[in-house]
């Protein structure tokens, strides 16, 4: 293998997983220390510069960082990423001055943005401070889109919404509530916006069109739009055996809000096997806690009525055979079943829908009639109109959303200072070494031998006497402060120079998870099967060094499930090896605008 | 050194030994050594062989003298027996050991100092004495503990960290012990794990003096240039004389060796070492022919390496043979089979009055 370059950003990058995995690249590990230290406002802080919303993704994000959490390789449970995030945004203290000053001068460009979710709020979020004027128009008389429609208070409680849109808002946008926009042509020929960044989302649930709908209609509802209108307090009630049909996030939210509106039997029917379920783990998990009955292999036939009334619906038991990897190979019929209900909730998927716009204003559709946005930049096929979240490219999550809407606010920065939008500055890495003296690390690299902490839940019997009451109490200092102890310092890494090595093998012999060899090089496959301990994990890169000095073998890392205990640069008696923090730089429109303002020429 | 224990944490992989142990199961305490020290990858190997050989931790005793390398077994195999012995003294407190249980593995560390100067008569007893053990020097031709003062097995010319040059001849273990009739005789390097581990396994399962002189440099103060027994200079001359491979007992010979290529050594518990030739033909088993060999190599500064000498033929009888020790440790055997009583005693004395 030729010698790694891990000059290249994403070398160091890609070792610390949970930052990898995050669509908004946020610096766990950092963020994590920050809270270890009880800096709890700046932890917040450094969230919310990547993820904009820490106490509302403390709570509900999908959080793509713990399955990929190295942690998980090592024993079996991830670091509580998601919950410490909680932690922080839980105990932060006043933050009114920290957040990026927005200008009175304003620069003379004016943004538009459709829906109020998180999406346009990042937009929003991100081109304030450089002067920009950004309205957004919502359709609802309250903002937060999804945030608030679709999750229910008992996971993510409305005060929370408020505080982190306040801020957002408080900045200086110019919100127009209750203002549907019904003709995106009219908008942009109004001429009195620069650009336009759609973030209209996904709101439309998917359809089960099956004999007995039509005559069912008043007890048959669509997942996302029941959840809507119970939020919005038009629904308050729901019959006493409800069917669910789904098995992803929103049935997870259907079936638990059900049993709040005074169902007693709820029942979540999945066409597949578990492990073919949409639904998170832990929100599957939550849901069972609350004694949700998940069916399996049952695929929908039809609605049955009776007196004009739906009395239940039957499905077909299916049969699957899966092959070696798991996958589906055959499926078959074996019976039919009917199960009795007085309501049934499809939540089996939401797509985008674009009725008010017009199909010859130069924004192309493709054949599913989505528009076709560029994925970099998030331009749709007119200069000037942008789309976000799961108005892009549909249904995501909030994550995604926030960063399409980073990189949405660059664009529309690029688009507006007249700058070509694909020459976007690149990220980039930092090297700083945490040796401190003989001995001496300036990080916590211990290997603590803690597992996960369990999140404390509101008791079964509290729980449902009020939709509001939030399930999920956050974790206590004591639980906090063990949980950060978890996490691994991806982001120290292990840094090597080739130069200095004598090949003493101290850091083989020391490092406890055998990652490390000196060997002579080969082709990666054979070289992969002769380490130390064999690296079978290929989605996990190998480091391989220049040609060391005495004898021309190589050092090679596997770096799948390196602990970062930094044993290996404390054995080493040249200081090859060195621990060395990484600082990934992640560019958003203020760097864009602080890079378009050095390039300026200067007038003496 | 350093202060930072290596953490519980394992490869979720590693594979076992016969009694279900990873390798970690074999390790001992926080190494105090200088970071780099080629003792630690001796340690390392050590840990390697007895996990490879599926040792019980209980069965194996370790036992050292003074000097760093002494202090190394404290740092392998935490479940077994051990004993620091006094400066030099290693070979009586083995020999007494030995003799009153003979069905435990016995592991010498020793130094080039604690060995080849105040312990060098009692090293020249043992290898007369044939002692079933494995005795290993962990040669680094220093007084590292003392702050680099010149060992006996420091080359002529080589010179110090300050400066000074090296004018008395060498001790060399390895010829000293072909000449005293050794009947297992390697050197190795600790930076070698693929030569030293097989050594130090068949030097554990085989009966009799075994020694394994294993350079070993001082990362603190012989390890720059002008020494001999630094990493550089010991990559540079270093010459293994055979390829040796330790199979054990249970495990058949899988690989096939041309005709005449390998040859094998069977061991007394049917282990055997297989001797692959490398370059040049060299007999292991020829102890003049070995002799002559090494002190070639030593002339022009180069080290041979890898299994020296063995005694294929078992020509020299080993400590239990001779002293007719019995085969159940002396801690098992009943009080009137250990104590002749007055009227035995007095029978004993009776013959010297």
């Amino acid at each position: 293998m030729d010698a790694t370059d891990t000059s290249h950003p994403d070398y160091y990058h890609r070792v610390v997983d949970c930052q990898w995995a995050c669509p908004a690249h946020t610096d766990v590990p950092e963020y994590i220390r920050l809270i270890a230290q009880g800096l709890f406002t700046e932890a917040y802080l450094l969230n919310r510069q990547s993820n904009v919303f820490p106490a509302i993704l403390g709570r509900v994000c999908d959080r793509p960082c713990e399955p990929a959490c190295r942690r998980g390789r090592i024993e079996s449970k991830p670091v509580a990423i998601c919950r410490l995030k909680r932690v922080a945004a839980d105990n932060r203290g006043d933050i009114t001055g920290r957040l990026p000053p927005v200008p009175r001068l304003k620069n003379g460009k004016r943004i538009a943005c459709i829906g109020a979710g998180c999406a346009s709020l990042t937009v929003a979020n991100d081109l304030l401070p450089l002067g920009y004027e950004v309205t957004i128009f919502e359709q609802y008389d309250r903002p937060g889109g999804l945030m608030r429609s679709n999750i229910p208070a008992f996971r993510l409680p409305e005060p929370v919404i408020d505080e982190e849109i306040g801020l957002i808002l408080g900045m200086g946008v110019e919100l127009r509530l209750g203002e549907r926009i019904d003709s995106l042509g009219a908008l942009i020929e109004s001429g009195r916006f620069d650009a336009v960044f759609v973030g209209s989302g996904a709101p439309k649930g998917k359809e089960l069109r099956l004999p007995g709908r039509d005559a069912a209609a008043t007890n048959v509802h669509i997942g996302i739009s029941w959840l809507e209108s119970v939020a919005f307090g038009h629904v308050d009630r729901i019959g006493e055996r409800v069917l669910i049909i789904g098995v992803g996030n929103t049935a997870m939210d259907c079936c638990r809000t059900s049993l709040r509106l005074g169902a007693r039997t709820v029942r979540v029917i999945a066409r597949k096997p578990r492990g073919f379920f949409k639904a998170s783990p832990w929100e599957l998990e939550d849901a069972e806690e609350e004694n949700v009955e998940i069916l399996v292999n049952r695929s929908p036939k039809a609605f049955m009525i009776e007196n004009g009334r739906l009395a239940g619906m039957r499905f077909e038991c299916m049969e699957y055979e899966l092959d070696a990897r798991g996958r589906i190979v055959a499926e078959r019929v074996v019976g039919e079943q009917f199960l009795p209900a007085d309501d049934v909730i499809l939540a089996i998927g939401q797509e985008n829908a674009f009725p008010w716009i017009e199909r010859d204003i130069g924004i192309e559709f493709d054949k599913w009639n989505v528009p076709v946005v560029d994925a970099k930049t998030f331009q749709s096929t007119r200069p000037g109109v942008f789309f976000g979240g799961d108005a892009a490219f549909g249904p995501k999550n909030i994550i995604w959303a926030v960063e399409h809407g980073h990189q949405a606010a660059i664009s529309i920065h690029r688009h507006c200072q007249g700058e070509p939008l694909t020459e976007r500055l690149s990220p980039g890495v930092n090297l700083q070494s945490r040796k401190m003296g003989m001995h001496e690390w300036a990080y916590a690299n211990d290997y603590a031998q803690i597992e996960r902490r369990l999140m404390p839940h509101v008791s079964l019997k509290e729980r449902f006497k009020k939709l509001n009451i939030e399930v999920e109490l956050g974790f206590s200092a004591e639980q906090a402060a063990e949980e950060a102890q978890r996490c691994l310092n991806c982001d120290v890494q292990t840094v090597f120079g080739a130069k200095l090595c004598i090949e003493c093998d101290a850091c083989i012999d020391i490092c406890p998870v055998d990652c490390l060899t000196i060997t002579n090089n080969g082709p990666e496959a054979e070289l992969r099967a002769r380490l130390k301990a064999p690296a079978e994990n290929l989605a996990q890169p190998l480091y391989v060094s220049a040609a060391l000095p005495q004898t021309g073998r190589v050092m090679v890392k596997d770096e799948d499930l390196c602990v970062h205990c930094g044993l290996c640069a404390e054995r080493c008696p040249t200081a090859a090896w060195d621990m060395q923090k990484s600082l990934l730089h992640w560019p958003h429109a203020e760097d864009e605008a602080r890079a378009l303002e050095q390039r300026k020429p200067k007038i003496a | 050194m350093t202060f930072i224990a290596k953490p519980k944490v394992t490869h979720p992989s590693l594979p076992q030994n016969a009694l279900g142990l990873t390798r970690r199961a074999y390790e001992g305490a926080l190494s105090t050594l200088c970071a780099g020290c080629g003792h630690d990858s001796i340690t390392a190997a050590i840990v390697e062989a007895c996990w490879g050989l599926s040792l019980e931790p209980q069965n194996l005793v370790k036992l050292s003298g003074i000097g760093c390398s002494s202090k190394t077994t404290a740092y392998f195999v935490s479940g077994a027996h051990g004993f620091n012995a006094v400066h030099g003294r290693m070979p009586s407190i083995a020999t007494g050991a030995n003799a009153a249980n003979r069905r435990l593995s016995y592991i010498g560390v020793s130094g080039d100092g604690d060995t080849l100067s105040i312990g060098l008569g009692q090293f020249c007893h043992a290898i007369r004495r044939n002692l079933d053990m494995l005795y290993i020097i962990e040669n680094n031709g220093v007084y590292g503990l003392t702050k680099g003062q010149f060992s006996a097995s420091a080359d002529i010319g080589s010179r110090a960290k300050r400066g000074e040059t090296n004018r008395q001849p060498p001790i060399d273990p390895v010829l000293l012990a072909l000449d005293l009739g050794a009947p297992f005789v390697a050197r190795s390097f600790s930076g070698d794990k693929r030569q030293l581990v097989p050594l130090i396994e068949a030097g554990l399962k085989h009966r009799g003096f075994a020694l394994i002189d294993v350079l070993s440099p001082c990362v603190t103060f012989n390890d720059h240039e002008g020494s001999t027994k630094s990493y550089a200079y010991t990559r540079e001359h270093y010459e293994p004389a055979v390829r040796a491979d330790f199979v054990p007992r249970e495990q058949p010979i899988t690989v096939d060796y041309a005709p005449g290529e390998a040859r094998q050594i069977a061991l007394h518990d049917g282990s055997r070492i297989v001797l692959r030739k490398i370059g040049a033909e060299y007999d292991p088993t020829d102890r003049a022919a070995a002799g002559a060999a090494v002190q070639a190599r030593g002339g022009s500064g180069e080290y041979l390496t890898g299994l020296i000498y063995v005694d294929a033929a078992d020509r020299h009888p080993e400590f239990h043979q001779v002293n007719a020790t019995p085969e159940a440790p002396l801690n098992s055997l009943p009080f009137e089979q250990l104590s002749p009583g007055s009227p035995g005693l007095r029978k004993v004395l009776a013959r010297y009055r």
